[in-house]
């Protein structure tokens, strides 16, 4: 101790001992204080990268320009509006340098072309972390309360969806994610509300299930519940993983619940005659197109189809014969709101199609569950599992209400604080992960945890994070003039005899009008414009194929005349478009000079003949539509108006404007309408 | 604060020098990550891609299509048992990046590309008998311009200019009486300036004296479309677009 105490004070003897020497040595200590700042910044780790980046640019050809335009010290980006205020570019110091798209890695590579200017933007807008921060931990990683590190890219086009909520044309993955959204059924359960205050509308269509043993057995109700995907693999019902008593209660449950429905039950009026063409079932489902809608699995694993309706492959499993006659029948009968139109099969028609349909049975589904009688306690805990569960979210089951609010509200969970999320052990500390591992695996997450596994693939899941990821706090925050709003579906309905046709033959499942409906065949908000009466009448009689590269075709409803009539006479009255005069005709000039002039515009000045076929035997165009009957087709005033401007009939249409004179139009529209004939290919007089 | 730039390179200039910089960065593998796990049962002589190369992604995504590779003897049967290890540039990433091959001789990886757009030299490697034998893999991945590019070209342009034909999109490349080009031909289409590009976009084929089947694009896309139209050609162009001559000289 005492060497100590002796030491120290020798030591101040000799710093402080005179008054002279005492000032000397605080002015030291003191320039030394006032050095610290400067260090600080000089030793920075942003103006380690500056220096850098001068360095970099010293040896370019460019290095005059691109030196005169570096500024040293810390740059910001500052949007109070848009709450951004990012200090990126002081280290990301070549993002609006063209010449430096040469520069193999970040921080000095030149930004890609995207639509936005980074000085209107910002940065962390679109790629999350910290725009403040000067170093680059904080920036990129740091996870401290209310703060969030980058966002890998491979979400990149969630920054897009904030706001942007239409379907861009460059963010095909933020799309898919979206439809994902309503389309597997996750907004029955979470509530998500866009920042214009509209909610997210499911568009899938679950099944009720309040006449389900109707429709199919105990033991196949089972099975499914099992492994939904191993009755049909494309199906969005999720796996539950119940245990086998569990499900087998479940059953118990809906087949005690389910009410019969009145024709469901009846006995086959017609029974398959032994002779039979064997051929007849499959080239029924063939011509009745049912294929556009339902998929089937073919020999080699694939699955062809749509996916509108229900796979196929299995069936037979599942529905009962005296059902299915009764469902194709009129579908809507069991189910008001189905997508499936009726068809108007007659009663052989209907035999041959569930003879057809039976048969496609997989001996090996379902052949080991023999499910004993259920007693009352069993159904009572099958009614409680489904109550747990939350079924009747999605599905229609007598005697359990529609739960509300059954899963947490998923309107900002982009900017769900990660302070609030527990991880699994190993997981990386960010939101992206966490989605698609709670996507991936639910009940990794904990036995409690009642999401269901669905079945999805990996680029499937990435999408579904990306919607997700859109869904954050800035996305409500921004200014309405910087907010592109989703175009929403009208609830158009046409009214009166013709609109209940239009429903039973469910139109709109495939058909757009007025703003609402599908988009797997064209648009007829304006049909009654643009075709004839006749032509009208005799296609929806037997409707034949416009486009002979399309796979998907319109299916032919057996209509009866009368109703054929009342159709076509509604489509031609009410769909007209206010743009093209129905008195519109092409003369001057309709005479033979004028049609010889038309053709050779087609053939030569404006080549039509690359994506239409006018005649058959030499012309191949095979993108658009065939033209060889066009003229007992559509109006005069249909072709004329199309031709000098398609996007404007059809917004989004491939045909390009060609910007055609209006002399030129009128000849080609002579032309065209010269060419008239019974239909396209294949069509019988 | 931000300074506009006022040296202009085209896009497709900024491709071409990327790929440059990307082949260069290729050569700089990283060290492989140490797979105690796997262990090479047999050794092979030689490798060959099976599927899964010369893909088109988008940038940070995982690619559509596994890579496979197969490992060869000297008879040119295959291997089963060996250990193949996946390389790339900075920001590559191979799930897993270590493979010992199946019974069929196949090593098969997920690759995801990195976050900068272009095109993508990867390397196979497998220990052979003595000194390691190596692989090399093409892929490409687009930015968003480019993207754009190739969407555009999906709903516009590939019904003719991709002689590829599918069930879901028949291809009319066989119907036409001149042939159109595909958008990799580099061959030809390196040779042509993005003005000439623009302007055959724009006006139709009769503006460069050539095929009136190709129609003006001119009023129904947008400028920003050609050019991302124009961008996507450049990325996907085989061999690949190079823009003649130096931009800037050194000093």
């Amino acid at each position: 101790m005492q060497p100590i105490k002796k030491y120290l004070s020798s030591a101040w003897q000799a710093l402080f001992g005179d008054p002279v020497r005492a000032f000397g040595i605080v002015s030291l200590i003191l320039l030394l204080a006032l050095a610290i700042a400067p260090a600080k910044e000089h030793f920075s780790q942003w103006h380690s990268y500056q220096r850098k980046y001068l360095a970099l640019i010293h040896d370019r050809g460019d290095a005059v320009s691109l030196r005169r335009r570096f500024v040293p010290g810390i740059h910001q980006i500052w949007l109070p509006e848009l709450g951004v205020v990012d200090r990126c570019t002081t280290c990301h110091l070549g993002l609006n340098e063209s010449s430096l798209s040469d520069v193999g890695q970040q921080p000095f590579r030149k930004h890609p072309v995207v639509p936005h200017p980074l000085d209107g933007f910002g940065c962390v807008i679109c790629h999350g972390g910290q725009g403040q921060a000067t170093t680059v931990a904080e920036a990129h990683h740091s996870e401290r309360a209310g703060e969030d590190p980058i966002l890998p890219m491979r979400y990149i086009e969630s920054g897009c969806g904030q706001c942007h909520q239409n379907a861009l044309l460059g963010t095909p993955q933020l799309n898919l994610g979206r439809t994902m959204l309503t389309r597997y059924g996750c907004v029955h359960c979470h509530a998500i509300t866009r920042p214009d205050g509209s909610k997210l509308l499911a568009t899938d269509h679950p099944p009720s299930l309040a006449h389900i043993a109707d429709k199919t057995t105990r033991d196949w109700i089972y099975s499914w519940l099992k492994d939904p995907q191993a009755f049909s693999a494309s199906t969005t019902m999720p796996n539950y993983k119940l245990s086998d008593a569990d499900a087998s209660d479940i059953s118990a449950f809906l087949v005690s619940t389910s009410t019969t429905h009145a024709g469901d039950t009846a006995a086959l009026e017609t029974k398959p005659a032994a002779n039979a063409d064997p051929s007849a079932g499959p080239s029924l489902y063939g011509e009745s197109f049912c294929a556009s809608c339902h998929a089937v699995q073919n020999a080699a694993g694939n699955i062809v189809g749509g996916d509108l309706g229900p796979e196929l492959t299995r069936i037979g499993n599942k529905a009962k014969p005296e059902w299915l006659a009764a469902w194709l029948e009129n579908p809507r009968t069991y189910d008001a709101t189905t997508p499936m139109p009726q068809y108007r099969f007659t009663p052989q028609q209907i035999t041959t199609l569930v003879a057809f349909l039976e048969a496609k049975t997989d001996s090996d589904y379902g052949s080991g569950v023999h499910l004993d009688a259920a007693s009352p306690q069993q159904i009572a805990h099958g009614r409680k599992l489904i109550v747990e569960l939350g079924c009747a979210a999605c599905h229609e089951i007598n005697g359990v209400q529609k739960p509300e609010n059954f899963a947490p509200e998923l309107s900002t969970i982009g900017s769900k604080p990660l302070t609030q999320i527990v991880f699994l052990p190993g997981m990386e500390h960010t939101m992206s992960s966490y989605i698609v591992a709670k996507i991936h695996e639910p009940h990794a997450f904990g036995p409690s945890v009642k999401m269901p596994q669905f079945a999805l693939t990996a680029s499937q899941t990435d999408a579904l994070t990306t919607a997700l990821l859109a869904l954050t706090n800035r996305s409500h925050a921004i200014p309405d003039s910087l907010r592109v709003a989703a175009t929403p579906e009208t609830n158009y309905r046409p009214a009166g005899h013709a609109g209940k046709l239009v429903n039973d033959l469910a139109c709109f499942s495939c058909h757009r009008f007025n703003g609402r409906g599908g988009d797997m065949a064209p648009d007829l908000s304006w049909e009654g414009s643009s075709v004839q009466s006749q032509w009208l009448t005799s296609f929806l009689h037997n409707p034949n194929t416009l486009r002979p590269s399309l796979i998907r075709r319109m299916p032919r409803f057996n209509l009866s005349d009368s109703d054929n009539k009342e159709l076509t006479d509604y489509i031609l009255t009410v769909y007209q478009s206010p743009s093209i005069d129905p008195d519109f005709t092409v003369t001057p000039g309709n005479d033979a000079a004028t049609v010889e002039h038309g053709r050779q515009l087609f053939y030569s000045k404006y080549a039509c003949q690359a994506c239409h076929i006018v005649d058959t035997k030499t012309d191949k165009g095979y993108i658009g539509p065939t033209l060889a009957a066009v003229g007992s087709r559509l109006t005069p005033a249909w072709v004329y108006a199309w031709l000098r401007d398609p996007q404007a009939l059809r917004p989004g249409t491939t045909e390009p404007n060609q910007n055609l004179s209006d002399e030129d139009a009128r000849a080609l529209t002579s032309f065209l309408m010269s060419l008239k004939g019974s239909g396209g290919r294949g069509a019988k007089p | 604060m931000m300074t506009k730039s006022t040296a202009r390179i085209t896009i497709p200039a900024s491709a071409a020098i990327a790929f440059i910089a990307l082949v260069l960065l290729a050569g700089c593998k990283r060290a492989a990550p140490a797979n105690p796990g796997l262990k090479a049962t047999a050794q092979g002589s030689a490798l060959v891609e099976s599927s899964g190369g010369h893909q088109v992604g988008a940038t940070g995504t995982p690619l559509k299509d596994p890579l496979v590779v197969q490992v060869n003897d000297d008879q040119g049967t295959a291997v089963p048992g060996a250990l193949v290890e996946f390389h790339g540039p900075s920001g590559v990433s191979f799930d897993p990046a270590a493979v010992v091959t199946d019974p069929s001789g196949q090593a098969t990886t997920s690759v995801t590309l990195g976050a900068i757009a272009g095109r993508y030299q990867l390397s196979a490697v497998t220990l052979g008998k003595g000194k390691p034998v190596s692989l090399s893999i093409v892929e490409t991945s687009l930015g968003y311009q480019q993207r754009v590019g190739s969407i555009l070209a999906d709903k516009y342009c590939n019904r003719c200019h991709d002689p590829e034909s599918s069930p879901q999109r028949v291809s009319n490349y066989d119907n036409l009486e001149v042939k159109p080009h595909p958008f990799t031909d580099g061959g030809t289409l390196n040779k042509m300036s993005d003005a000439d590009l623009t302007s055959i976009i724009l006006h139709g084929g009769p503006a460069l004296n050539r095929s009136a089947l190709m129609p003006p694009y001119g009023n129904t896309l947008s400028a920003s479309d050609i050019k991302a139209l124009i961008a996507y050609t450049r990325a996907v162009s085989d061999p690949p677009f190079q823009l003649p001559g130096t931009v800037y000289e050194h000093k």
